[in-house]
């Protein structure tokens, strides 16, 4: 016990600042009001589905939740389940076996619900394409409110990406 | 040392690697595997291709790994019967690889009574029919709509007994996958998994590809393995042109494989931490984890060093200021592992869960022909790495880590001890980094070399069989992650466990989802 309190306190915070929203990352806008999002930027449960990807999206993911990024101390949490959840956050060229589990995901979600799509795969299915085996991007299967690009994007760019879709941008 | 097999013509395959192959007929194919499996190889990939455009019907490889080296046998099989005998009764790892050849390109592993010993489809969901294969050249899907999707869970039955299905879409940020527990009580009776889920097209992907641009495909195989792929991938491709990158190209791969490893595994250690409810442990690890992922970033160009290992050689350099940097990193790192790795000895709490939690025994664990990290943590001494004839780690001497508990702990403290060697083997790179070119030319690649790759990535041993088709394009590229190997002794470390130890279980093994659906 005295070894793990001398390590936290060697620590101490390390926190760093979050960015900025970017509205050039925007699918689709005006689809919340925005005192929904600013209810929903305050406390926001998220929802991850990889939907096909490689898994590289993903450890940016874990990155994300690193005590530099401090997600939770911004409002934002990850939940277990897509009931629980106001966004989700796909990773992935949608595979074809998981086309009907993504929708199901989608719509087990409850309204008001956005969608933030990860990755260059996520965009517009990167290195693997459409295929007989592969959708393609995120926004084939389900609506897309955010994209956020990179190979992977980094934990900061997939922030942005969040803040971006509960941010209402001046609307 | 060319390996001897009963009655087989062994040609060297030339390359980085220790490699010969071989064509055999159906007996041949029996006999030799049989003499490999008595003399302790293992299979480590299993393959089918479309030679009907030669007029050759089919073909199916196997990849064994021998004493010697690696063997690659090729049994060509009719086009109008095109079955071959299993080889799940010597290496329980084929089993799966023959249910995925079959779907991929409709050929059947059969015993010898002709049945197939498992029918049920694998990577195969509904995506396309059961009477079309994606793999073969004539292919043209024709149907998009989903079939429905039954699949045949082996059930448990008896009083008590009820089932949890879990998945695709798991509970955490993972990988998809759908497990299917028979339980009674709290106690898990048996496991059954259902994998398949990411199947995205790789193989197919590859052969509309060039031998160069390949290399970026198999960098995305399996992201958290990407260098080892892309390394394997260069390998193959270096092979078959008869291209030898250079001594400091080489160093270069090797700082960049170990690096990967350091990132895996340290990020392994926060999550098993985490799944202990030991959060700080989550938090430390994943803090040194993202100090070393920003120094890629800096010092490489890419936090996880993706497309840095090209076909020829590298795509970055260590300068002297890069080797101080690397140095002083490492030795920072080296105390905070120190210090955490007495925090994670001495913790009662999370000792209680870890030890003897998940156990896969060595014999077990060599039935199911298990590689990589959680073979070294069942007693096995296996790595590619210190394999004689794998440059450059002849010269880096590499020290094997292995364990004999084959528990949680065990695969905790195999990471560990890699991780504090992968600091070694940086800190004996950079003293040894001799002048050369980060990348060669790549030497002609004619129409039907055949080449092979084959890297100790973190997880276990990466393949690539790569076929040069004309015109430097990919014929046939096959990609094999060590988790084809690893999956089914997932289901047998479980047994009787109690399924909230599950997630924790399935963490100390990591494995990919995407590298094996392929």
């Amino acid at each position: 016990m005295r070894k793990i309190l001398f390590q936290i306190a060697r620590t101490g915070t390390i926190s760093e600042p979050a960015p900025s929203p970017d509205a050039a990352l925007r699918q689709i806008s005006g689809r919340l009001s925005d005192d929904v999002l600013k209810r929903l930027g305050r406390a926001l449960a998220i929802r991850h589905v990889d939907a096909g990807s490689c898994n590289g999206c993903e450890l940016e993911i874990h990155a994300a939740n690193s005590p530099y990024y401090n997600l939770e101390g911004l409002g934002i949490k990850f939940v277990a389940s897509p009931r629980h959840a106001d966004l989700l956050l796909v990773t992935g060229p949608v595979s074809r076996n998981m086309e009907e589990a993504l929708r199901r995901t989608y719509e087990a979600t409850p309204e008001p619900k956005l969608v933030v799509a990860i990755g260059d795969c996520g965009c517009d299915g990167g290195v693997f394409g459409e295929s007989y085996a592969s959708c393609g991007r995120v926004a084939n299967v389900i609506p897309v409110d955010v994209a956020v690009p990179g190979c992977p994007p980094s934990p900061v760019a997939i922030l942005q990406g969040i803040l971006t879709a509960v941010a209402s941008l001046g609307r | 040392m060319t390996p001897t097999l009963p009655g087989i013509q062994l040609a060297a395959v030339d390359g980085a690697v220790p490699a010969w192959r071989a064509e055999v007929d159906a007996a041949g194919w029996r006999t030799a595997c049989e003499a490999a499996h008595r003399a302790g190889g293992r299979l480590a990939a299993l393959w089918a291709s479309d030679e009907r455009d030669r007029q050759r019907g089919f073909s199916v490889r196997v990849l064994l790994v021998l004493y010697e080296g690696l063997v690659c046998l090729e049994l060509p099989i009719s086009a109008d019967r095109p079955t071959y005998p299993h080889l799940s009764d010597l290496f329980a790892c084929a089993g799966r690889m023959h249910r995925a050849a079959f779907d991929l390109m409709g050929v059947q592993a059969v015993a010898p009574d002709g049945r197939a010993p498992d029918a049920r489809r694998w990577l195969r969901h509904g995506a396309w029919s059961a009477e079309e294969f994606p793999l073969r050249r004539d292919f043209a899907r024709t149907s998009t709509a989903p079939a429905g999707d039954d699949y045949a869970f082996v059930r448990v039955e008896g009083e008590g007994v009820h089932e949890i299905p879990v998945g695709p879409v798991h509970a955490g940020t993972i990988e998809p996958g759908h497990f299917r527990f028979s339980i009674v009580g709290e106690k898990v009776l048996r496991l059954e998994e259902r994998l398949g889920y990411k199947h995205k097209g790789i193989e197919k992907r590859f052969e509309s590809m060039t031998l160069e641009d390949g290399a970026r495909l198999a960098g995305r195989v399996s992201g958290d393995s990407t260098v080892a792929f892309a390394w394997a991938y260069a390998m193959a491709l270096e092979s078959l042109s008869g291209t030898r990158p250079s001594e400091r190209a080489l160093l270069l791969r090797a700082l960049l494989l170990e690096r990967e490893r350091i990132l895996n595994h340290l990020g392994d250690l926060g999550y098993l931490g985490n799944d202990c409810s030991l959060a700080f442990g989550f938090a430390q690890f994943w803090r040194v984890k993202e100090d070393v992922l920003r120094a890629n970033s800096r010092l490489f160009g890419h936090r996880y060093l993706m497309d840095r290992i090209v076909p020829g050689g590298v795509d970055c350099d260590v300068d002297a200021s890069a080797a101080n940097a690397l140095n002083e990193e490492a030795l920072r790192l080296k105390d905070e592992l120190r210090t955490l790795r007495s925090i994670y000895y001495n913790h009662a709490g999370l000792q209680d869960r870890c030890v003897t939690t998940g156990r896969l025994l060595p014999g077990t664990a060599a039935r199911l022909g298990v590689v990589g990290l959680a073979a070294r943590a069942s007693g096995h001494a296996m790595d590619a790495r210190v394999h004689p004839g794998f440059a450059p780690y002849e010269k880096l001497q590499p020290r094997l880590v292995s364990h004999r508990n084959g528990d949680v702990a065990a695969r905790i403290v195999v990471r560990f001890e890699e991780a504090f060697e992968s600091l070694r083997l940086q800190r004996v790179i950079l003293r040894n980094l001799a002048d050369g070119a980060l990348r060669v030319p790549l030497g002609p690649a004619r129409e039907g070399a055949f080449g092979i790759g084959w890297v100790e990535g973190w997880r276990g041993e990466v393949l690539i069989a790569l076929e040069a088709g004309a015109d430097g394009r990919i014929r046939r590229c096959h990609p094999h992650d060590p988790s084809w190997q690893n999956w089914p002794a997932l289901e047998h470390a479980v047994i009787g466990n109690i399924v909230p130890d599950f997630p924790l279980v399935n963490k100390s093994f990591n494995l990919s989802y995407s590298g094996a659906d392929l």
